[in-house]
């Protein structure tokens, strides 16, 4: 049998084709937005700007330090996990629910308020049977767009930081929290939810659709059911920004695999791009910012290698199948779990790059992946998704891992641990062992927790090596800010919704203002004009080194696990009996 | 200072507010229904005045002559009962790919081989689709593949007393191609399927 289907190869190729193409100018005006330079959108967006700054009292010229920045990003970011705990609690009594939802429990409330205000979106509920539309829009489609904007931000600084020499100010939070909404993410996902609502993907506020059955069926209690209840909802507008945001909490508990959130292989595509565009695009940003695009191409290319490397596997395991189905008459490709519009091609491009950024929305059921193509996914959340990662958390864990590359390379030819002109010293050491290893810490000793007390074993579904896979891929997802899971596990539970939301607080926060801490540390130092002793950072020499310290990092910490999870899954189902 | 970051905290989130989840879902909604009417309402498929379905959303069929859908595991409980393809719980069986559940070559306990037997029982034979003894990732999957349609022509036609070449045609006539040549699988609308038959 055929190892691929051609389609499929055309389909992935002529996505990043478009993807790549998007980099420059996406890039180029993103770092024109944060330097407040004029622009496109400049006539329509400059005076709401003014307006927002002046109701708001902000004096858009005056930059503050780090510690400031970070206190008010934080202070922010709190108030809109308390408004979104309340707006949960209070359903019940809210507006716009015409399907009289209750609110939802404490352990729920505080998860998906969590996991919503940090760009999780990780959901132990299913958005048709819990959440109203007021829910949906006025708490979930706000946060969908501050978070990522929030994310913005830190990066902004950092790159600030490495390009301003010994000042205090690495910039204006609200000043940069407000552009990156008002230019960026706002116009992209109004246009994209217009685009959606074309193809098929619902907006509304009606009252669910009560659609009479072609042929009744036959209920498992021998009655008759001739009517199926089909959601309605505002779900185009909630969809653009999900995908756009890397956020990835689903409108309906199918998320993206539902029709009404993507129903057709060109939404699907889309939905891709959307998701991927911003994060990768942040890399031209940041060369542009930095005065040597030369430097974001090579984090650009070192991305894109281990997402494609990761892709291929996952591919080729899920388009070869599984054998114990095979035995049964049965041929084709892995579809357990897949929409047929999508097919493998469709279906793995949108798990590798909904892993591979935080975006964590899915259109296929990673839980019945083929072990080899789900274990990738589960590996590339691992890598602490940075390739290319979130928007804006992908690209500042990344530049940990740069400087962490820098300092043992250094360390190792006996040059100075320089980067873009300003010393590696200890202070940054720490910050970016702390930006890289946070979640994974996160990761181990939370799963390690589970798998010993009977509070986490008892939500696995599926038995053997793949539930050991379940409770690691939920920890992995949470810590990293992904929100996609191997759905069998039931995390609707008093431990799960506590323990994953204790993991997506640090995954977020501590990396996060690890980041503006050595965006401080940098911005102070002299600039160091590069000399014979300095170690490029912009050749394919640096770039393969690169992928060699994010994969020893990521890959050595978890070879154990994936050996016992995946690994041994894959022998089991590929093994002769 | 630390009271006027509060202050300010509060007004941005309430500007925001008004902002994104307010104006910006109204404009949206608003457009929709100008420019996309029927599209952004669900695509909903009305027959003698009343509502049938949606070209988006599967339904069940099993009886012989109606194409089947694909196994669905978006069955939930709420209607009292066991409902596949119901819409309310949308969502995949998320079963693992060594699960008995999933591939016991027990017709009885393997969600494949209970598709296997029900498809054999009724008559198809050759090797099968995998689209057709595996549930979707939404458990609403209106589609399946061509392969998938072709292997159930003989029943319906059998079933319904029809030609088999009108049966084939009606599937070339309702089949979907990929966009743009290479975006997507060739793939057939289960119910949009059904109706024509019904209407022929």
């Amino acid at each position: 049998m055929q190892n691929f289907e051609i389609y499929d190869l055309i389909e992935i190729a002529v996505f990043f084709a478009v993807l790549l193409l998007l980099v420059k100018p996406l890039g180029g005006y993103m770092a024109k937005v944060f330097q407040g330079e004029k622009n496109l959108l400049s006539p329509v967006m400059r005076p709401l700007e003014r307006l927002i700054y002046r109701i708001a009292g902000i004096d858009e010229k005056k930059e503050t330090g780090w510690k400031r920045y970070a206190f008010s990003l934080l202070l922010f970011n709190f108030t809109l996990m308390v408004f979104i705990f309340l707006v949960l609690l209070l359903q019940g009594v809210l507006p716009l629910n015409p399907e009289g939802l209750p609110r939802f429990s404490l352990p729920l409330a505080f998860n998906t308020a969590v996991s919503f205000a940090t760009n999780t979106n990780w959901q132990a509920y299913s958005g048709e049977s819990t959440a109203s539309y007021f829910t949906q829009t006025v708490a979930l489609t706000l946060s969908h767009f501050i978070t990522p904007a929030i994310g913005t931000t830190v990066i902004i600084a950092l790159i600030r930081g490495i390009v301003r020499r010994t000042v205090r100010e690495i910039g204006n939070f609200w000043v940069d929290l407000t552009r990156s909404i008002l230019y960026i993410l706002l116009p992209i996902a109004l246009v994209a939810a217009i685009f959606l609502i074309s193809q098929g993907v619902i907006q509304n506020f009606s009252g669910y659709q009560a659609a009479h059955l072609v042929q009744p069926v036959t209920g498992a209690a021998g009655s008759s059911i001739s009517k199926q209840t089909i959601p309605m909802g505002p779900v185009a507008s909630f969809e653009s920004i999900k995908l756009l945001g890397t956020n990835g909490g689903g409108f309906f508990g199918a998320n993206s695999a539902h029709p009404y959130e993507n129903p057709s292989p060109l939404t699907n595509f889309i939905e891709m791009l959307l998701f991927l565009a911003i994060p990768l695009s942040l890399t031209y940003t940041f060369g542009k910012m930095v005065g040597n695009t030369r430097q974001g191409w090579a984090i650009l290319t070192a991305m894109m290698v281990i997402l494609i490397a990761s892709l291929g596997i996952m591919y080729w395991a899920e388009h070869a199948g599984n054998p114990l189905i095979h035995q049964q008459g049965v041929a084709g490709p892995n579809m357990e779990g897949k929409e047929v519009r999508f097919g493998i091609g469709g279906s793995t491009l949108f798990a590798a790059g909904t892993t591979a950024t935080s975006d964590g929305a899915v259109n296929s059921m990673h839980d019945s992946y083929t072990p080899l193509g789900g274990g990738m996914t589960l590996f590339l959340m691992l890598l602490s998704e940075v390739v290319p990662g979130g928007v804006g958390s992908g690209l500042y864990t990344m530049l940990g891992f740069v400087i962490i590359a820098v300092f043992v390379a250094g360390l190792m030819i006996g040059r100075t641990p320089e980067y873009l002109g300003k010393k590696i010293e200890v202070r940054e050491m720490w910050m970016s062992v702390i930006i890289v290893l946070t979640s994974g810490v996160s990761v181990l000793i939370f799963s390690g927790i589970a798998l010993l007390i009977s509070a986490g074993t008892s939500s696995i579904l599926n038995p053997g090596p793949h539930g050991l896979s379940e409770v690691l891929y939920a920890f992995a997802s949470g810590s990293n800010n992904n929100g996609s899971a191997f759905a069998g596990l039931n995390a609707n539970t008093s431990f799960y919704n506590f323990t994953l939301g204790a993991g997506m607080l640090l995954g977020r926060f501590v990396p996060a203002v690890a980041a503006l801490a050595m965006a401080g540390s940098l911005a102070v130092k002299k600039y160091v004009p590069p000399s014979v002793g300095t170690l490029p950072t912009d050749n394919l020499t640096f770039i393969g080194w690169l992928i060699v310290v994010v994969l020893i990092v990521g890959a050595l910490t978890f070879l154990p696990a994936l050996g016992l999870g995946p690994i041994i899954e894959h022998l089991i189902m590929t093994g002769r009996k | 200072m630390k009271l006027r970051e509060i202050k300010r905290v509060l007004l941005m989130l309430g500007i925001f507010l008004v902002l994104l989840a307010v104006i910006y879902p109204a404009v949206v909604t608003l457009v929709g229904r100008v420019a996309f009417p029927g599209k952004e309402a669900g695509s909903l498929i009305q027959k003698h005045g009343r509502v049938v379905g949606s070209s988006l959303i599967g339904q069940q069929f099993t009886s012989p002559g109606y194409f089947w859908p694909r196994p669905s595991a978006a069955a939930s409980t709420l209607l009292g009962g066991s409902m596949p393809y119901d819409p309310l719980a949308s969502g995949g069986s998320n079963l693992g790919p060594t699960n008995p559940k999933l591939v016991s070559p027990d017709p009885a306990v393997g969600e494949v081989s209970g598709a296997v037997r029900a498809l054999r029982n009724s008559g198809v034979s050759g090797p099968l689709p995998i689209d057709l003894v595996t549930s979707s990732g939404s458990g609403l999957d209106p589609d399946i593949t061509v392969e998938a349609a072709r292997a159930q022509a003989a029943r319906v036609a059998a079933a319904r007393h029809m030609p088999l070449a009108t049966v084939e045609q009606l599937i070339d006539a309702h089949t979907d191609s990929r966009w743009l040549g290479f975006i997507g699988t060739r793939r057939v609308n289960v119910l949009e399927l059904n109706l024509a038959l019904d209407a022929s």
